[in-house]
């Protein structure tokens, strides 16, 4: 008897009668999954908070009319039918969820994490956001006010995090490469870079 | 990180999205039968939804069979593909001996 589990045995079957009817082929789910996990990715994402780091005309183009940002440069993955960048700042942290269903930024994003449709995010980020973002390792002080945008088919929003301390000498580059998915849904707050040479 | 290495999808800044690799496979199968204009992807969406809301027990929740759930009723609804044929082949599937396609 096979090992698998009755679910992979559905999907594998599922995916052949598709197949045999003519209506997919393994080809195109392949490129669906490498298209999301390697091409889309959060490294776009990342690329515009690098860029409105260091250009404030960007930022603001970006917290005014991130569509059009997204729309011009061509991010492969679509699904972005409107892109709402939201700034944190040291007295405002935003977060991002979506209480219905699962709507997140893909083409800037890539694919959601496993936590974003859980449930319990789903509900309590709305909920007691201190405390799950306390929970998720975001400690926030009293005096920052935390907003939750909760994303829908029409909109999806998308975290601008703070630029973390120790970076100035950073180009766009590298800054791109400290930018976290989870620091652009809200659930993380990028720490500053240890300076080589200074840290033990 | 929970199976890593077992799919360890390449992505620059985030993280292992998928447990088992059937999951990527029914996302893709869905993304792939949008493209080609089978349903919308709000057709889908909707779907989704609704299996989503019907659920209660938060006990076990599983977000792809939800996922797997929707795609084949949506499938229904067009009168595309019969749950009796997945039911068949699912059967027959299971069925074979183990270690028939490791091709990975």
């Amino acid at each position: 008897m096979s090992e698998e589990s009755p679910q992979a045995i559905r999907a594998e079957a599922l995916e052949s009668i598709l197949i045999e009817k003519g209506l997919l082929t393994a080809k195109a789910v392949d490129d669906v999954i490498a298209l999301y996990s390697e091409r889309v990715g959060p490294l776009n994402g990342a690329r515009l908070v690098a860029r409105a780091w260091v250009d404030p005309q960007f930022k603001k183009q970006l917290l005014t009319d991130a569509t059009s940002i997204v729309e011009s440069l061509g991010f492969e993955g679509g699904q972005v039918e409107k892109l709402v960048v939201v700034e944190n700042t040291d007295k405002v942290h935003n977060a991002v969820v979506c209480t219905l269903c699962s709507c997140y930024p893909w083409a800037v994003l890539g694919l959601p994490p496993k936590w974003y449709k859980d449930p319990a995010y789903r509900s309590r980020i709305v909920m007691e956001p201190r405390q799950v973002l306390a929970e998720m390792g975001v400690g926030l002080g009293s005096n920052v006010e935390i907003q939750v945008w909760d994303s829908s088919a029409e909109i999806r929003y998308m975290v601008l995090p703070v630029r973390p301390p120790g970076t100035q000498n950073l180009n766009e580059e590298q800054l791109a490469e400290l930018v976290t998915r989870d620091s652009m849904i809200g659930v993380e707050v990028l720490v500053g870079v240890e300076v080589p040479g200074e840290a033990s | 990180m929970e199976l890593k290495g077992l799919i360890a999808p390449p992505m620059a800044n985030g993280d292992v999205v998928f447990d088992e690799p059937w999951q990527s496979r029914v996302f893709g199968m869905a993304r792939a039968l949008c493209e080609q204009g089978m349903f919308t992807w709000d057709e889908f969406r909707e779907q989704l939804i609704l299996q989503i809301g019907s659920f209660t027990d938060d006990g076990d929740y599983q977000y792809f069979i939800h996922f797997f759930d929707a795609l084949t009723l949506l499938l229904e609804k067009k009168q595309l593909f019969s749950k009796d044929e997945l039911v068949v082949l699912s059967e027959q599937l299971a069925a074979r001996p183990h270690g028939h396609d490791h091709s990975h």
